[in-house]
């Protein structure tokens, strides 16, 4: 019951907002939020879609768990084609939009066709209708700072594939190009109000609360949501990282940065030499959420990207972990304040920091070999280059220059230049911050992974590094495909749920099962939940195989099966992915093709 | 002999405070110190000694008190912490 059962159906082509109710069928099958969106998807759209034409479509949904007082209950997704990879899409993002959507009475906007002019959707509650403007005059216009927005900025207008939708300034649906997809259908924003009390009922509201209560006091109990999140953010990794010897630096060619402490989250605490202040101003959370790991952050006004720019010199989204590492140790630039900067561009014009930072680190090596001149980039670009990462990041945003060239990610830009090989991406997608070299489960994990080269699909970090369930050597390869399946199946529960997959540091199924349990009609046993996350995992994959997607490209690049790690404890190692697929292939169920079997088709009905 | 002791995050206070900002101390101990020695003498709480590495390499928590250090190994140390 915890799902408002109402669908909003824009058709941007025709003008049109209807309404209709949600498959409560399907609702059973895939419960919400990822899974449901997906299953809505592929039951709409030609898996040979280009996905930057009017017949793509574009889903923002909710979960069961979105806007209810569960920790964290503030997620949205939106569910599409991805430009980048060709692949299922799946972005998921925080803030305050998603709970608004919700009170608003919707468990999902379904986007249909491209607007001949630019437009913006406005909901207030279950009123729906296209116009235009953007998140400061939209708030402005209607008078209402609680008006909640998701916009694209520059980069979704200017066609960048790896365009972002960024709600509440600095929360966003980062990854995968949904907002290129967005930007190609004319939808500038989506701005919602919802004051509605009846938007959805709990079916048991007070074992929902006691089953919500219980969930907080575990996260606050325990160390890493507790403290660790809260008071260093994501951000701590980055010395984890290096000293494990698995900090993926200058696209690549190393696993170690000798700049991780200067750019790390101790570094944003430490008081600048240059203005006394330190880079962090205080944590942020989401709506619902107990944690707060979210980064608020202020730049040195005198610092050579922002000092004749005064509009950033306040407070705003800083740098986490994926965007320090792709900005920073990926291209060998260690100045924290400019990575700030350069994230503030990313939220402001809506632009993923991981697939540009790591874009430009290919664009750094394809410099260095001497493939593309200054001539071409319009300045020199050597590794570790921080006016030219900079400058490079205000390009991408405006769509000129080379920045048109970067804003194609790295395997185009890699290819074209004559060296495929050099692009760090799975799929199309580049690569977050953790080396497949130095943590084999996360190698298997990012070949596997659905939308191409993803840390949030089945984060092996957790038993590689910390420990969390239980410790795996980074080099071991027994017991990992059976673990990531685990991962994996597990983190599409918890995407489709509407909460933050960062509670399952603290949590386990048992924590979430009751909380969703409590929320929704009908028997929700654990072992039903991971059925349900099975069967989105294969729902997606079934997806990307009709979209043309093969076993094949469920591979790393050759530089991570071919070149050892330079130095550190995981020295020498190369992935050993081509010891784990067969076995991942088989515990999925699927055929040694990657398919999945009959059988396994039938046992998961999709 | 002499060790590298790394302490990040919150654990970075039990460092001199001239070493707070490269989160890194060189130390001399006595030859045989195991882990749980060194944690024990600079008066870092075990509990909250989550990720323990000698020279990169995860220490479990029942491997502390007999892994012996040797010369120029760097130990590192962070409180209950993640990513992503």
């Amino acid at each position: 019951m915890a799902w408002t059962k109402n669908v909003l159906r824009v058709n941007l082509e025709a003008g049109t907002c209807t309404t209709e109710p949600l498959n409560m069928a399907w609702a059973q099958d895939y419960l919400g939020q990822r899974g449901l969106a997906t299953k809505y998807f592929v039951s709409e759209v030609d898996p040979q879609v280009d996905p930057l034409s009017p017949k793509n479509k574009l889903i923002f949904v909710t979960g069961p768990l979105t806007g209810t007082m569960a920790a964290t209950g503030g997620r949205y997704s939106v569910i599409t084609k991805g430009p980048l990879t060709g692949a299922i899409a799946c972005s998921n993002s925080g803030g305050y939009f998603g709970a608004e959507l919700k009170f608003a009475g919707w468990d999902m906007v379904i986007f249909e066709g491209a607007s001949p002019k630019p437009v913006y959707l406005l909901i207030i509650d279950d009123q729906a209708e296209l116009v235009w403007e953007t998140e400061a005059a939209l708030q402005k216009h209607h008078q209402d700072p609680q008006l909640r927005v998701a916009a694209i900025g520059r980069a979704g207008e200017q066609g960048v594939l790896y365009a972002a939708i960024v709600n509440d300034l600095h929360r966003a649906a980062g990854r995968s190009g949904v907002g290129a997809v967005m930007g190609s259908k004319n939808l500038k924003a989506v701005a919602v109000r919802g004051t509605r009390t009846d938007a959805y009922h709990l079916a048991d509201p007070e074992a929902f609360f006691k089953a919500s209560e219980a969930g907080k006091q575990v996260l606050a109990a325990h160390g890493v949501t507790g403290q660790g999140l809260p008071t260093y953010g994501t951000q701590v990794l980055m010395n984890v990282i290096n000293e494990l010897g698995a900090l993926p630096t200058r696209n690549h060619r190393d696993v170690q940065f000798e700049g991780a402490m200067a750019i790390g989250g101790e570094a944003m605490h430490e008081k600048r030499p240059t203005d006394g202040k330190a880079n962090l101003v205080t944590n942020g959370a989401c709506f619902g959420c107990t944690i707060a790991c979210g980064r608020i952050s202020r730049m040195d006004p005198g610092h050579f990207s922002v000092k004749d720019k005064p509009q950033y010199h306040g407070a705003s989204g800083g740098v986490e972990y994926e965007a320090a590492w792709a900005l920073g140790a990926a291209n060998g630039v260690s100045d924290l304040e400019a990575l700030t900067y350069a994230n503030f561009l990313c939220n402001e014009d809506g632009f993923d920091p991981i697939s540009f930072g790591a874009t430009v680190g290919a664009a750094m090596e394809l410099y260095d070999l001497g493939l593309l001149t200054k001539e071409q980039v319009g300045f020199e670009l050597p590794f570790g280059a921080t006016e030219a990462m900079v400058k490079l990041a205000e390009l991408t945003a405006r769509g000129e220059g080379f920045g048109k060239e970067i804003g194609l990610g790295s395997r185009r830009l890699c290819a074209k230049y004559g060296r495929p090989d050099l692009s760090m991406t799975v799929k199309g997608q580049e690569f977050p911050a953790y080396d497949g070299r130095g943590l084999q489960g996360m190698g298997l994990a990012y070949a596997t992974s659905n939308r191409g080269a993803c840390h949030l699909r089945g984060y092996m970090v957790s038993p590689e590094v910390l420990g969390i369930p239980v410790k795996m050597e980074p080099q071991a390869t027994e017991g990992k495909p059976a673990m990531l399946k685990a991962f994996q199946d597990l983190t599409a529960v918890v995407d489709s749920a509407g909460i933050c997959l960062f509670t399952t540091f603290a949590w386990g199924l048992s924590d979430i099962q009751p909380q969703i349990q409590a929320a929704c009609e009908g028997d929700w046993s654990e072992e039903r939940l991971l059925l349900v996350g099975e069967r989105i995992w294969n729902l997606e994959r079934q997806f990307n195989l009709a979209a043309g997607l093969t076993g094949k490209d469920d591979n790393l690049p050759p530089r991570l099966m071919k070149e050892p790690a330079k130095t550190g404890p995981q020295k020498g190692a190369v992935s050993k992915l081509d010891l784990m697929l067969p076995e991942y292939y088989q515990v999925r169920g699927w055929t040694p093709q990657g398919v999945p079997t009959p059988e396994t088709k039938a046992r998961l009905g999709v | 002999m002499r060790i590298t002791l790394k302490l990040f995050a919150s654990l970075s206070a039990h460092l001199p405070a001239e070493a707070r900002a490269r989160h890194c101390v060189d130390l001399e101990v006595a030859a045989g110190s195991t882990v749980l020695d060194v944690i024990r003498s600079q008066r870092i709480p075990p509990g909250q000694c989550a990720i323990v590495l000698v020279d990169g390499v995860w220490v479990a928590p029942a491997d502390r008190a007999v892994r012996d250090l040797a010369e120029g190994e760097v130990l590192a140390i962070w409180p209950p912490v993640a990513g992503g």
